[in-house]
């Protein structure tokens, strides 16, 4: 009696197990897994993320102390550590209690007055950390910095890198410029992602005319020099009146290169993902999706967006390295990033710009190229990996 | 045929009348104009100046004006370099960059061609497996990076290259290997991968059945079919190489185009810039109209339209 009955569970658990599958995801993630490199790469990128995240905990010395006595000294391993760091307690306790009494200054001026008590307010905030040789930071990186004092002491690591031309220490100079250039890779091109997908989802949903004038428009963008008209454009807006200007509304350097990186590099996104969009949406999910009355948003929030984020996943990845790039580009003409900011680039320059024809000082060029190279090298091959996980149609092809 | 010609050259102009259109108004916003920037002119003078190149006129005279006059291919004074116009420095940058130029995509195409015919026809050994793996390193490194790299290794440590300069032709031999190393390698790996599907193709199985040598195989029957996709690619090389070669310029202090662009940006000199922008639009369109002109020869199935 009970035997057929058994069977009949066995029969729907074994059903309902096939029709669970693997969700897409998880197939691609498997995929990746195989490919050791790619994993390799992936480990290696969070890694130089994190420790890009928390550099300011490092008992690192600070970027900007310069020790001119100590100019272009080749690396050096021993001793291991020194007693330089000099972070002074003493001025951070003043400073806060100055800012309370110009807090309540504050409360009562006028507003020309409360613009130059605010300015003064951030002059002695970050004072302290100015002098022990940091750049501007913010209200995170101040108190990592606390943190790393507390702990630390006057300990840092000796100078493995060697030191530039005031006596600064290359080895934490690599380190916060991997903080801006890693910063501005992922935001440039989450402005352009956003772009390119918008621009790309209407242009292929919407479809007809509309489509043919997006597409054309995309087309004629296509054609022109972009890198040559980036230039020009930050040429005129770092014009020192238009650049006082645009610093009175809080638009430095850097926001004009995520807003000009953002323009140019959508293009592709937007192709791809329009030609994505056109295929989907003729698919008998969308269908019953319109059968069922879902609203337009709804769609296209619920059913199309999804189903384009493999491809948008593996252009992010391969559009993050070019940016980088851009970056590192502009930096090491002297158009990109502004002293005392340092990035990887930047820092290139630096070290390209100090070749005689009787000295090199080796260190300065290799270790930012090591930076930079590792790092984009890591960042191509998982896009590649990527690309071959959530398209083995491809790979097979490729390989 | 006549219908490709003309749509190419009707984007070509409308190409260049939105850069022309998108730096005017860019300049628009520089205050007193891209001629303002002699200091210290006597007022006289300066009134002369602005007569001189229309500053003084509304903007929308003044765009005529300079769309009138570039469009005679006369793209004005430079403000920075004394007594330069833009078209002089152009007619002395212009033949050491294309030089340069020329020379890097050689160096690109007969190394990437040989590491991708010999990878593909080796493909799984060490060979191989190097050669991909230098040519990935090579698309991920920036070009100043392995300019860098090659001075300290070539200027110092085996001293065979000069550092730096422009004449000879021992100068230019590092700059533009640096220069057309990358495109090197992306073409490397274009071309395996075409080599290894042309291999596959049941007339090359013929071409070996009749007897023909693997050599004569590859070179003969395969590697016109391969070259397709790396004839493609070479547009955006091209554009590439006259990107890099701002970056090239500047490290080797080679006097090209790439070298004054890099100038006037660092200078403010807008005119100069504006003229180099425009000038590398026709450049980069003409390149990429050659490759596709090209492509359509070496494969009698594209359609010209």
């Amino acid at each position: 009696m009970s035997q057929p009955e058994d069977l009949s569970i066995t029969l729907t658990t074994a059903a309902e197990k096939s029709a669970t599958g693997v969700s897409l995801g998880r197939d691609a993630w498997r995929r990746l897994r195989r490919n050791r490199m790619a994993m390799v790469c992936l480990g290696t990128l969070i890694a130089i993320t994190a420790l890009a995240l928390f550099t300011p905990l490092l008992p690192l010395a600070p970027p900007d102390k310069h020790h001119t006595n100590l100019q272009y000294e080749p690396p050096k391993f021993s001793p291991l550590f020194e007693r330089t760091y000099d972070f002074d307690w003493k001025s951070v306790e003043e400073s806060q209690s100055r800012i309370a009494e110009l807090e309540q200054k504050l409360a009562s001026a006028d507003k020309r007055e409360a613009n130059k008590i605010t300015l003064e307010m951030e002059n002695i905030l970050l004072r302290p950390y100015r002098d022990a040789g940091y750049p501007t930071v913010g209200a995170i990186s101040r108190w990592m910095i606390r943190v790393r004092s507390h702990v630390f002491g006057d300990i840092n690591l000796a100078s493995f890198a060697g030191r530039d031309e005031f006596g600064r220490d290359l080895l934490s100079r690599v380190f916060w410029g991997a903080r801006i250039s890693i910063v501005v890779g992922i935001v440039a091109t989450l402005v352009s992602l956003l772009i390119g997908v918008t621009y790309g989802a209407v242009s292929g949903y919407v479809g007809g005319w509309l489509d043919e004038v997006m597409m054309r428009f995309v087309d004629i963008l296509y054609s022109i020099p972009f890198i040559f008209v980036v230039i020009f454009i930050i040429t005129v807006l770092s014009d020192e009146k238009i650049k006082s200007r645009l610093q009175d509304m809080g638009i430095d350097r850097i926001t004009i290169f995520y807003f000009v990186v953002g323009a140019i590099y959508w293009l592709t996104m937007a192709r791809v993902v329009r030609g994505q969009v056109i295929s989907l949406r003729t698919e008998p999910f969308i269908e019953s999706a319109k059968a069922l009355g879902a609203s337009q948003t709804r769609i296209i929030a619920l059913h199309i967006l999804p189903n384009l984020l493999s491809v948008v996943i593996v252009y992010l990845t391969l559009t993050i390295p070019r940016v980088m790039l851009f970056e590192a580009f502009l930096s090491f003409l002297g158009l990109g990033v502004e002293p005392p900011d340092v990035s990887w680039g930047l820092l290139a320059n630096e070290g390209i710009k100090v070749i005689t024809p009787v000295k090199i000082y080796w260190w300065l060029i290799v270790y930012p190229s090591l930076a930079l190279g590792v790092t984009l090298y890591a960042l191509n091959f998982l896009g590649d990996g990527l690309r071959d996980a959530l398209d083995p149609r491809l790979a097979s092809r490729r390989s | 045929m006549t219908w490709f010609f003309v749509r190419r050259l009707l984007g070509l102009v409308v190409t260049l009348w939105v850069v022309f259109t998108v730096s005017f108004l860019l300049m628009l916003a520089v205050p007193g104009g891209p001629y303002s920037a002699e200091r210290n002119l006597p007022p006289e003078l300066e009134a002369n100046f602005k007569h001189r190149y229309r500053t003084d006129l509304p903007w929308y005279e003044q765009y005529t004006f300079d769309l009138s006059r570039d469009l005679t291919g006369d793209l004005g004074m430079s403000s920075r370099l004394q007594d330069f116009s833009v078209n002089q420095v152009i007619k002395e940058g212009l033949p050491i960059s294309a030089s340069l130029g020329i020379f890097a995509l050689f160096f690109a195409i007969v190394l990437g061609l040989s590491a991708g015919i010999v990878s593909a026809l080796y493909r799984g050994s060490i060979a191989d497996f190097s050669l991909m793996s230098l040519a990935t390193v090579g698309i991920a490194i920036p070009s100043f990076v392995v300019a860098g790299l090659a001075i300290m290794l070539f200027v110092f440590v085996i001293p065979i290259f000069p550092a730096a300069g422009w004449g000879t032709l021992r100068q230019l031999v590092l700059p533009s290997l640096c220069l057309g190393l990358a495109y090197a390698a992306e073409i490397a790996r274009i071309t395996r991968t075409g080599m290894l599907d042309a291999l596959s193709q049941d007339y090359v199985r013929t071409a070996r059945a009749k007897g023909l040598s693997e050599f004569m195989v590859a070179i003969r029957h395969a590697l016109p079919t391969a070259l397709l996709p790396v004839v493609s690619y070479l547009g955006p090389a091209v554009a590439g190489i006259l990107t890099g070669s701002v970056v090239i310029e500047k490290i080797f202090a080679i006097p090209g185009l790439g070298w004054h662009f890099v100038q006037a940006a660092l200078q403010r000199d807008l005119t100069l810039a504006m003229g180099l922008v425009l000038l590398y639009t026709v450049l980069l369109y003409t390149m990429n109209f050659i490759v596709d002109l090209s492509y359509g020869i070496l494969d009698p199935r594209v359609e010209l339209k």
